[in-house]
């Protein structure tokens, strides 16, 4: 789960990482006051999740509250890569001498969290890494003995040589890791990380994202799902356990477990059609997730045919068949179906989906080959 | 022979009376595995179809001297129940609970490792040596015992897989199923290694996904170090970037983790990797052929 800038900085406010004070707000008379209340220069930021917020006209500095006001006024309500921008963040704007980079990953390659530190800040990490990848040191953790101090002072010391900035670096190095353990987080940076001319350590900007399987354990993060963005359909999916991605073709298709799922969009695509959606039904066969999914998918204007592909192993099919009946019934459905049940009860399934107009098939390749045929003619 | 597990394993179950735990309990028992134990705190002296139940893993293992596990408990408390049966000195761990945080997982594997305890998933079918044992969820009856080994990130994808090599008579030696986590404790390079020492393992499947880069890594250990063929298949060439397709793991992140990158990597490697699922027994019978 991604969350908010503001949200990052309030974590990492909470251990103790030099933030400038800020404050989020929803409209420019507040930005106004909050200005004001800071009395120095401010830098108003547009609070929406993408990146190149900068190129896009969402960082402003200004000098004076009645320029916060009118930066927030331009910012609010403008839309940046298709996310219209609902909440600016007004935070103190410090002097730069230098600025690092300083980032934890979760590394699948290693099994273990690693720090990415850099004298290369305030510009795109993934370029860095792309284009100069030396100029990124990287440093594995020890998950269970944590980072120690020696290993936070040696990784402040490829950035800093300075002996009295070096210990502030390292002290904001440790306790990023701190935020990073007590978030669950998936990645936690700080880029840049300033020194001002008076040789002030600041965490400038701050980027957290979570991992979703760590949030039943985090209930004010969990609290700080930004769903203003999420479409109808995403939320009802996530409600129902479903996982949902929307995609821009014309066949819808239903499935249980990822991988088949990533397959059958492959397949119609291999086939000459276009996959309207990813939708995984999860493991277990309970006919409101189907009759969830075909009410989520056929409300999606593109879609012109849908595809069911079950091949069940726990999911039981003729649980699957009567979800789609109870569809068919209700009048969800009035799009052309294929549908493809194979596995455990297929005959019971089988047997219960006869009297219904659905085309069936007997393979993968089959069905997708329907599906798409159909979605052509009907488009 | 098969890898991992076969028809010695004697398998306790973590969370045996739990609705999952109990439910593929049965399964197992069906298939032929021979399930010693099970373990659910606070239910010790109890039995499931005549299966003994005891509170801790170091009872079960005391009393019954089990020597593999399969996880059913819920994901919060799978990271705890795992650490429990390496202690116990159980050897092979097959994780089935799904949602298991992922900084949970990176906490407790090296420590398994430290006790010589191999963990298979977390987020995983299990896995399966056809004729022997099954350890996990899969439906027994597709299977087959024969010679190719099968290793996935997935689930239904690996059974529509097997299917099509039963059909083609083409049967299994072992099929696991790392998990489609981020973190896991059994990469495809480890059952790679197992497969080629394997004697009843002739060829083998390799079912991969997007994210992370475990499929660059296995093509470069195919290249180095494997004498049998590998066959292979890469899930999501139509998978958009930075979405997270179902599993925690299967997510292109910073440009990094395409399918087509997989791919590049499997062929220059010399690993055929087929466009359909349904093409698999045509590239593995082609290779045993040469």
């Amino acid at each position: 789960m991604k969350i908010h800038e503001y949200q990052a900085r309030g974590i990492l406010r909470g251990h103790d990482v030099p933030v400038p004070e800020f404050e989020v707000v929803t409209d420019a008379e507040s930005a106004r006051r909050v200005a004001e209340r800071i009395g120095a220069t401010v830098v108003v930021k547009a609070q929406v999740h993408v990146g190149g917020r900068g190129k896009a006209g969402g960082v402003k500095l200004a000098e004076t509250p009645q320029e916060a006001y009118e930066h927030a006024s331009a910012i609010l309500g403008m839309e940046i890569k298709g996310l219209v921008v609902e909440k600016v963040m007004v935070a103190r704007a410090v002097d730069i001498a230098e600025e690092y980079y300083v980032g934890i990953v979760v590394d699948r390659a290693t099994k273990r969290p690693v720090y990415m530190v850099s004298g290369a800040g305030g510009v795109d990490i993934e370029e860095v890494a792309r284009e100069t990848p030396e100029k990124i040191r990287k440093h594995p953790v020890d998950p269970e003995r944590g980072l120690t101090k020696e290993e936070a002072r040696e990784l402040a010391s490829v950035v800093e040589a300075r002996p009295d900035v070096l210990p502030q670096i390292a002290s904001v190095i440790g306790k990023l890791y701190d935020a990073f353990l007590a978030s669950d987080a998936s990645l936690a940076e700080i880029n840049p990380l300033v020194v001002t001319p008076d040789r002030a350590v600041w965490a400038v900007d701050a980027k957290i994202n979570i991992d979703d399987n760590g949030l039943f354990r985090h209930e004010e993060i969990a609290g700080m799902r930004d769903t203003s963005t999420e479409s109808e359909a995403v939320r009802r999916a996530r409600e129902m356990g479903l996982s949902y991605v929307k995609l821009d073709g014309s066949v819808g298709c239903v499935v249980n477990g990822a991988g088949l799922a990533m397959t059958t969009m492959d397949l119609i695509k291999y086939y000459g059609g276009e996959p309207a959606n990813f939708l995984d039904i999860g493991g277990s066969s309970n006919p409101d997730k189907v009759t969830t999914a075909i009410q989520i998918i056929t409300g999606d204007p593109n879609v012109k045919a849908v595809l069911v592909n079950i091949f069940g192993g726990i999911t039981r099919c003729d649980d699957v068949a009567r979800g789609l009946i109870e569809s068919i019934e209700s009048g969800a459905i009035t799009l052309p179906v294929v549908v493809r049940l194979t596995g455990t009860n297929e005959e019971v399934a089988r047997e219960l989906l006869r009297k219904h107009d659905l085309v069936s098939a007997e393979t993968m390749d089959d069905a997708v080959q329907k599906a798409v045929e159909l979605a052509r003619r009907n488009g | 022979m098969s890898v991992f597990a076969d028809e010695t394993t004697r398998v306790c179950v973590q969370g045996i009376t739990g609705r999952d735990g109990s439910f593929h309990t049965r399964g197992m028992i069906e298939y032929g595995t021979n399930v010693v134990a099970g373990v659910t705190p606070g239910k010790g002296g109890e039995s499931l179809d005549g299966v003994p139940v005891f509170n801790t893993m170091a009872e079960a293992v005391g009393e019954t001297n089990a020597n593999a596990t399969v996880v059913f408990v819920p994901a919060r408390a799978a990271a705890s129940a795992v650490l429990e049966a390496a202690e116990a000195g159980v050897g092979l761990i097959v994780c089935i609970s799904e949602g298991v945080p992922t900084l949970d997982a990176a906490r407790v594997l090296p420590r398994i490792e430290r006790l010589g305890a191999r963990m298979i998933g977390p987020n995983c079918p299990g896995i399966i040596s056809p004729g022997k044992t099954k350890l996990g969820i899969m439906p027994g009856a597709i299977h087959q015992r024969g010679g190719v080994g099968v290793v996935s990130r997935s689930g239904t994808l690996t059974y529509e897989v097997v299917d099509a090599l039963r059909r083609r008579g083409l049967g299994q030696s072992t099929v696991i199923g790392i998990g489609g986590d981020p973190i896991i404790g059994t990469s495809f390079i480890d059952a790679l290694e197992a497969f080629e020492a394997d004697p009843e393992t002739e060829a083998v499947v390799l079912i991969g996904e997007i994210g992370g880069t475990d499929e660059e890594q296995a093509a470069e250990f195919v290249r180095a170090n494997m004498s049998k063929p590998v066959v292979s298949f890469i899930a999501g060439r139509t998978a958009p970037p930075g979405k997270r397709m179902g599993h925690a793991g299967a997510i292109i992140a910073g440009g990094k983790g395409t399918a087509q990158e997989k791919i590049d990597a499997l062929a220059a490697a010399g690993v055929p990797v087929a466009d359909r699922p349904s093409e698999i027994p045509d590239l593995v019978g082609a290779a045993l052929e040469r």
